[in-house]
């Protein structure tokens, strides 16, 4: 049986839990979700047995916590006999994941991103360079999946929820949350499906007017390059790259940036890649799959233009 | 204050990145080796953190000889003192056992990873490490101050950062931010020929093996638009690509 931890955002469950069932589904087993925080409308979380879970269970709990949610996470899947746990690799969930593989004396396979051929897990590394297959003889496996990596498909109907808890004494908080704070873009980074990103060739933090307004339009979240976020022209929330963070969205739209190596190592697995540079000798156009070789202060204000259009079609 | 930060040498940033052996060995002729940036940037924290409160660093890495290299330059930039656990690294279960068996013949107050290993990229160390060791963990670190034993540390988390608090000893995961790395200097570079570097033999097995490697799909190609036609763009990524 395998087991998927659900992570709730804002009283919802976060769409790269249903990614992480639909993968634990197709892996063949019998599939329980379990939801560990706090959700005020508990019947929302049937909806996971249309992604492939037959079980759903749900841990009341408040605040995330890494030790308190691992500890919770792995007294369920030894409760319920699990021997493979998937959770999707957000910060949460990567902050858990090796907790629960001590816990369990389970082997761990990070940063996944398909499903096995010939029991091997495909992972990515050299940050975004190449793959490499991963195998293991441990009983018992923890994996995390990589977000986006994998399509959602309904496959099931909604099935009931079931309350579970646990005694307290495993779960003391370590670490106290003072405060949170968002960072500015509507939509986070990590889990955009759309990315319009731009490096120095904007030339001035002044000049980002016409990169938000165009992620607005296309429902995309920002980047950028690690110059433009060393100069503070950008927060470095938004760093993407070999430094900062990588990223697999369908789109990511890269409007001055020349395509260092460094850069693209965070980018390169998105799906389909856009590149806008005055330079037609940009590195960045042999990885891209559409090109613009032109001024951005021309070509933004079209596709601003252009989207518009579309939006209203 | 005793902080132990942890190692990993991963081949430089610019890297071609290439496979032998059939595709089941990674091709490291003509790779040159660095400290895993984040760990650099965990290593000078942790060197200012000991100037501000007073203390010592020990740096460790599981690594062969030829990791010795980097832990020397650990040592010029100011750590006190070094540990090599002599494995082939391949799986952070086994580092991380390594580090725990070490880490726990000491009393450290901070124990700072990376991140994650630019090569690859498990991002797992620190929170094995702490679940071993039985400790608190905070990963992707942006910020921490310390003080009479309680740590105020920042951290990223989908969407937004937080301000958590948290008391001594811990574990920590380095996100960039963290701090800004020092270049070693002539001076430091003499004085850490003369400080110690432990040697300990290794006692974990993996638990993971990497059965064969494989480079991203070659791209089609690109489709050139016109720069005087650029909306087309958005027309072709809504029809033709269907991403938007
Ligand atoms: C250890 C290490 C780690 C690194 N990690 C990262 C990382 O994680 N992420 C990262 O991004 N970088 C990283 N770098 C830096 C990387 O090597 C590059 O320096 C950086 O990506 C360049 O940023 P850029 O493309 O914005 O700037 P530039 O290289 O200055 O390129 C600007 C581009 O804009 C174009 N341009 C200029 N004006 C216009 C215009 N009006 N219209 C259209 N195009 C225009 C130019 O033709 C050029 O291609 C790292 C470097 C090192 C050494
Ligand atoms: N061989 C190693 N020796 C010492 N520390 C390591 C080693 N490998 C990884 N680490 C530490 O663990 C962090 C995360 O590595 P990883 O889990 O491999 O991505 C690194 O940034 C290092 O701080």
């Amino acid at each position: 049986m395998t087991l998927v931890y659900l992570e709730i955002s804002d009283g919802k469950i976060k769409k790269s839990g249903f990614e992480a069932l639909n993968f634990a589904h197709k892996l063949g087993e019998d599939v329980i979700a379990v939801a560990i925080g706090s959700i005020a409308d508990t019947t929302l979380l049937a909806e996971a047995g249309k992604y492939g879970a037959s079980r759903v269970v749900y841990i009341a709990q408040p605040e995330f916590e890494n030790n308190t949610y691992a500890s919770l996470l792995s007294a369920a899947a030894s409760q319920l006999g699990s021997n493979t746990v998937v959770i999707s690799g957000t910060y949460s969930g990567k902050a858990i994941a090796p907790r629960v593989a001590v816990k369990l004396q389970a082997a761990i396979i990070s940063g996944v991103v398909d499903l096995p051929a010939d029991n091997a897990f495909k992972k990515g590394v050299f940050s975004g360079k190449a793959f490499a297959f991963v195998q293991t003889n441990a009983s018992k496996k923890v994996i995390t999946l990589t977000p986006n990596s994998f399509n959602i498909e309904e496959i099931g109907t909604e099935v009931s929820v079931e309350n579970m808890s646990f005694d307290n004494n495993s779960q003391t908080p370590l670490t106290k949350s003072i405060e949170k704070i968002k960072a500015g873009g509507k939509i986070p980074l990590t889990e955009a499906e759309v990315v319009v990103s731009a490096g120095r060739g904007m030339k001035g933090p002044e000049n980002w007017g016409m990169i938000e307004e165009l992620a607005d339009l296309l429902g995309a979240a920002t980047a950028c390059s690690k110059p433009v976020s060393d100069m503070h022209w950008r927060s470095h929330n938004e760093h993407v790259g070999q430094t900062g963070i990588t990223i697999k969205p369908n789109l990511y739209i890269a409007i001055g940036i020349s395509g260092a190596i460094q850069h693209l190592a965070g980018v390169s697995s998105s799906k389909v890649i856009v590149a806008i540079n005055k330079d037609p000798e940009a590195p960045f156009f042999k990885v891209a799959d559409y090109g613009i070789v032109g001024d951005a202060f021309e070509v933004i204000p079209q596709l601003i233009n252009a989207a518009k259009t579309l939006n209203k079609a | 204050m005793k902080i132990l930060v942890c190692l990993s040498v991963v081949p430089d940033t610019t890297t071609k990145i290439t496979f032998t052996d059939n595709d089941t060995k990674f091709n490291t002729t003509g790779v040159t080796w660095i400290m895993n940036p984040y760990d650099e940037m965990a290593l000078t924290r942790a060197l200012e953190l000991t100037e501000q409160h007073t203390g010592s660093v020990t740096a460790i890495t599981v690594g062969l000889a030829d990791t010795e290299a980097v832990i020397r330059k650990a040592l010029a930039v100011g750590a006190t003192e070094a540990v090599r656990v002599n494995a082939a690294p391949i799986d952070a279960f086994q580092v991380a056992s390594e580090i725990a068996s070490y880490a726990s013949t000491a009393n450290f107050d901070l124990i700072f990873t990376g991140r994650e290993s630019i090569d690859y990229n498990g991002g797992l160390v620190a929170g094995l490490l702490a679940e071993m060791l039985n400790l608190p963990s905070v990963n992707v670190v942006t910020k921490i101050d310390v003080n009479d034993s309680v740590a105020k540390l920042e951290r990223d988390i989908d969407g937004g950062r937080e301000v958590l608090e948290c008391s001594l000893p811990l574990v920590l995961s380095a996100q960039k931010e963290f701090a800004e790395p020092r270049i070693p200097n002539m001076r430091g570079i003499m004085a850490a020929r003369t400080k110690p570097l432990s040697i300990i033999e290794p006692a974990a097995a993996n638990t993971i093996t990497f059965a064969k490697f494989e480079l991203p799909k070659a791209k089609q190609g690109v489709k050139m638009i016109n720069a005087d036609n650029a909306g087309a763009l958005i027309e072709l990524l809504h029809n033709e690509a269907k991403v938007i």
